[in-house]
């Protein structure tokens, strides 16, 4: 039962130190005025594999991250170690390109898509509600369909065997 | 007449979404092209010879066009990738029997630092010129989407030869000496 517990409790403490020493290492490197692998890494493409870098397992990206820290060795900041990337592999190495050109697709997009769709929302729902309660309210007031003789009869036959 | 508004919306997005498309496929230069017609022996012009890169380790500039004239076996590797490492010797021994041929082998890096590439020519022994190709463009033309790759431009300036993976000796030995004895 203890052993279970302090398994429990180890396993708990691997976890928030998995989880916090990226985060404690960020911090740290903000704290020195320099910047850490993982703050560059998470804003950095694979240039050969079009994957982040920070999931990326092909042989371009170990050489990118190898780099990566020949430049945090140098102590540069992080606009200047992005600089020396784009010099050395172009814009693509960028997470997010720079909003230029056919790049400017990427940043209007989505926010249109997203005005249209609440442009046609706010357009079209007001639309139906007006038509569905019209069409409850003529329901409504209709009169009812006449009765066929038939049900007349049985409705008749039914009042006086209650009566 | 208000009723077609809402599905027209739908209909132009729709088309506009579809020209985004096509406009990213279309841009995108296929290997098929320059593969076919070397394979059917109708050597195509070499893409971008008139484009200038920055020769690995120096200021200077230069072109396909510079070396037009003579053999040119145009490398593309990089320094991360490993059958690139396994062809260097070979490359690096045949410059040596090329120069005398009035030939070079050309390198050109493939999405790789210039550090790395650096000490990969010092490792190897790399005494032909390399370019780098930073934005892509130059390889791309080529039809380049991984490396190693090696096109072999004869003296018109025309491809007449191309391998898309690793090569090895008996293809250069194979390849080479139809294409050197060509009169220029």
């Amino acid at each position: 039962m203890i052993a279970r517990r302090l398994r429990a409790v180890l396993a708990g403490l691997a976890l928030a130190a998995v989880t916090v020493a990226p985060l404690v290492q960020a911090s740290t490197a903000a704290a020195r005025g320099t910047v850490s692998f993982i703050q560059v890494q998470n804003d950095v493409m694979c240039v050969a594999c079009h994957e982040p870098l920070a999931v990326a397992q092909s042989p371009e990206a170990f050489s990118e991250r190898a780099y990566i820290r020949q430049l945090i060795a140098q102590g540069m900041t992080k606009t200047r170690i992005e600089k020396e990337l784009v010099a050395q592999y172009g814009e693509a190495v960028l997470a997010k390109p720079p909003a230029r050109g056919f790049n400017l697709v990427i940043y209007i997009l989505p926010p249109a898509v997203l005005l249209i769709g609440l442009a046609t929302l706010a357009y079209t729902l007001p639309k139906w509600r007006r038509s569905s309660r019209r069409a409850a309210a003529e329901a409504a007031s209709a009169p009812p369909p006449p009765m066929d003789a038939e049900d007349a009869r049985r409705l008749r036959e039914d009042l006086a065997r209650q009566a | 007449m208000r009723r077609f508004v809402l599905p027209g919306l739908i209909v132009i997005a729709a088309v506009a979404l579809l020209a985004l498309l096509t406009f990213g496929i279309s841009s995108q230069n296929g290997t098929s092209s320059i593969d076919a017609k070397v394979a059917r022996g109708v050597y195509p012009a070499a893409p971008s010879a008139n484009l200038a890169l920055p020769v690995l380790g120096s200021n200077v500039k230069k072109s396909l066009a510079d070396y037009r004239g003579q053999v040119v076996v145009l490398n593309v590797f990089a320094s991360w990738c490993d059958p690139c490492r396994a062809e260097a010797p070979i490359l690096a021994d045949a410059e040596r029997t090329l120069r005398s041929r009035h030939a070079t082998i050309l390198g050109v890096t493939y999405l790789d630092n210039s550090t790395a590439s650096e000490q990969f020519v010092r490792q190897e022994h790399i005494t032909y010129p390399v370019l780098r190709d930073v934005s892509g463009n130059f390889v791309r033309s080529f039809g380049t989407t991984g490396v190693p790759e090696t096109f072999v431009i004869n003296r018109q300036g025309r491809i007449q030869a191309l391998r898309r993976y690793q090569l090895n000796n008996t293809w250069l030995k194979r390849t080479l000496p139809p294409i050197l004895s060509e009169p220029s």
